[in-house]
């Protein structure tokens, strides 16, 4: 009865500790199989959809979440009392922090799920076929990667919120967010030429191109990724520093605030970077490495800052 | 010795046809990237940083700013990384009379990622107020404190005059420092690709910065090294005879190890571990110019800078405007090039 529930995908990378130890050859193998994300999740998300909640014939009520951003729906909906554990990465909401454990969501240890006794272990991205495993000792699981595009992300609320038992709270809170985020860009008169952007994840200039879910929330606002010049297989590709000073985007966002101490003033500091028109004009916005990784429900507020560093760069051409 | 001196002056074109490769090296590297001034104005832009010299190119100032600012400094590192590495590699090597010995063989590179990888998950976030950025200091000190571990375990254990204890011991202490760095990441999953990012090389976000944080040590420890040369070629005869014919055995691969070592340890902490380099260019040059220390050492400083230099240059077009690794593109590149380097090389069965 529960094994059926378990999703059938099959892991199709490498178990990340292995690759680790690997040589310099094995840890390109794992940058590769980072570009794959695309098609991976894809994949996933389409045998995942139809979803059944007959969990001993309620809905679960130990429920250990393995991903950040599952944890965040789960609380936003109202699932909170029936989350009994989250993984080590799981920083939000507050309430969150009560069952903290040091389960690691990219090497779970399937004996220390299992001692929590769960009835449903909500999974992000199984790198390691943890699915596979929980079935072959009886415990449900729910698996969904990254989604790419806004309305995958609503999907996955809503489909959560079905299989935890509380479809009605993931649709007002789906609703709530659309409305949110519609709101949000009518507010904005987008500039009549494009805006242009670089969104940076690291300090060595790892970024991001519109195809992302992360690029798709600029594209809201019609903005202009500077990355999309990449013609590699990656949608997260280490671009030159070279290129971004030449390309001088309009506005520099930084995802690796908390990460890697980007700031404005660093950037300001680096090597060619000072006459950046974004950095002249003050349109470097340093996000928070959370919100603008996770696809739950603060992703109004992703999009609020998207909104307000492009508010500012309009005021900033006057 | 006769016929030592006529191969001697047989030989004697290599180092400045190493100059010039060097200097070619040096100057393709400056001309191709994706941005910045045309190749040809690049020249006449590089001669306006020399005092009293004032050319119009025609190149924007943005175009200058990426040619001075971005591109130089990593052209220059690169140089520097690649000479380093190279001499290290080659005295690793004579001390050790193992031509498969790479200047990691200490545990340097365990080591320093280790250290790298301490500061990324302490959280570089809370060091953005500091005025230099930690990560390097730590890679060097984490390089250092596992070498010291491999020389004192090894010192220990092998009272015996053989250099054997002494590699083993830096095989055991790189694998425990990649297994403390392998848990400590497994711990921290968040920071993996930052990790990575410093282990594939840093060479593509270089500043003068760095350049001056390791010039130091490579100049004193090259100019140690060189100074041994003729030492070296002493000890390619074994312990027991190199003593009986006077040198200080012990204390001339003291020496050389804590040159190279230190030398290695500054690069490493700002590039990454960039593999191969090490291995590929003392070779090359001794299938070039013989298995004399006199001439090997000079000319991996100059073939060394020029390789990695070269090496460079695909990481920055290959996916132009992305990057490649560099560490990915030296040994993508390094190894079939010395495998038929090799080949050629028996096949005219010196």
């Amino acid at each position: 009865m529960k094994a059926n529930l378990v999703s059938a995908i099959k892991p199709t990378r490498e178990p990340t500790r292995r690759v680790l130890i690997g040589s310099l050859i094995a840890l390109t193998s794992l940058l590769a199989a980072c570009g794959n994300d695309k098609t991976d999740s894809t994949a996933s998300v389409a045998t995942e959809a139809p979803m059944s909640t007959d969990v001993a014939g309620g809905s679960p009520q130990r429920i250990v979440s393995l991903s950040p951003t599952h944890t965040e729906i789960l609380y936003a909906i109202g699932a909170g009392d029936q989350v009994v554990a989250v993984d080590s990465m799981s920083n939000y909401p507050a309430e969150s922090a009560a069952v903290l454990t040091d389960i690691s969501a990219y090497e779970p240890n399937v004996e220390a799920i299992s001692a929590l006794e769960p009835d449903l272990v909500v999974i992000g991205d199984d790198f390691s076929g943890l699915a596979e495993q929980l079935s072959a000792i009886g415990i449900a699981s729910w698996v969904s990667p990254a989604p790419l595009t806004l309305d995958e992300a609503f999907q996955q609320i809503d489909d959560l919120g079905q299989v935890v038992g509380h479809a009605d709270e993931a649709a007002n809170v789906t609703q709530k967010m659309k409305d949110d985020i519609a709101g949000i860009v009518s507010d904005i008169e987008a500039p009549a030429t494009p805006v242009t952007y670089y969104h940076e994840l690291d300090d060595t200039y790892y970024s991001i191109t519109g195809n992302t879910f992360i690029g798709s929330i600029y594209e809201l606002f019609g903005m202009r990724n500077i990355a999309n010049a990449t013609e590699g297989d990656t949608d997260y590709p280490q671009l030159s520093a070279e290129f971004i000073v030449s390309q001088d985007p309009n506005i520099i966002f930084l995802a690796d605030v908390n990460c890697c101490g980007a700031t404005a003033e660093n950037v300001a500091a680096r090597p060619g970077w000072s006459d950046l028109s974004a950095v002249v004009s003050g349109n470097v916005v340093a996000l928070d490495d959370d919100v603008a990784s996770r696809w739950g429900p603060r992703l109004v507020d992703y999009v609020q800052a998207v909104a307000d560093g492009l508010s500012t760069f309009v005021k900033s051409q006057g | 010795m006769l016929a030592e001196q006529v191969r001697d002056s047989e030989r004697s074109w290599w180092v400045p046809a190493a100059c010039i490769m060097l200097a070619v090296a040096f100057l393709f590297g400056a001309m191709v990237g994706p941005a910045g001034p045309a190749w040809w104005r690049v020249p006449a832009e590089l001669l306006n940083h020399l005092p009293f010299i004032h050319i119009k190119t025609g190149a924007t100032e943005l175009q200058s700013t990426v040619l001075w600012q971005i591109r130089m400094p990593r052209v220059v590192l690169a140089g520097i990384v690649g000479s380093m590495l190279s001499i290290a590699g080659a005295s690793y090597q004579g001390v050790f009379r193992n031509p498969l010995v790479d200047p990691y063989l200490l545990g340097v590179a365990g080591g320093a990622g280790l250290g790298a990888t301490v500061i990324i998950v302490a959280g570089r976030a809370s060091s953005s107020s500091w005025p230099v950025d930690p990560l390097p200091i730590a890679a060097f000190v984490g390089g250092l404190i596992a070498v010291m571990i491999t020389y004192s375990v090894g010192a220990a254990f092998g009272a015996a005059k053989s250099s054997a204890t002494l590699v083993l011991a830096g095989v055991a202490v790189t694998s425990l420092a990649t297994a403390i760095q392998t848990f400590m990441l497994q711990r921290n999953t968040d920071v993996v690709r930052q990790v990575y990012s410093w282990i594939l090389g840093r060479l593509s976000t270089a500043t003068w910065h760095d350049v001056r944080l390791v010039l130091p040590y490579v100049v004193v420890s090259t100019g140690v090294l060189l100074w041994h040369r003729r030492l070296l070629d002493v000890l390619r005869v074994g312990d027991d005879e190199a003593q009986s014919l006077g040198a200080r055995v012990d204390r001339i691969r003291l020496t050389v190890v804590i040159a190279a070592t230190l030398g290695t340890a500054a690069v490493v902490s700002v590039s990454g571990l960039i593999g191969f380099v090490g291995i590929v260019v003392p070779h090359l040059v001794r299938l070039l110019a013989g298995s004399s220390y006199r001439r090997i050492l000079p000319l991996t400083v100059l073939l060394g800078a020029a390789f990695l230099i070269v090496a460079d240059i695909p990481g920055r077009i290959l996916s132009d405007p992305a990057e490649t690794p560099i560490g990915v593109v030296t040994a993508f590149l390094g190894a079939p090039f010395f495998i038929i380097v090799l080949r050629s090389r028996q096949g005219a069965s010196r």
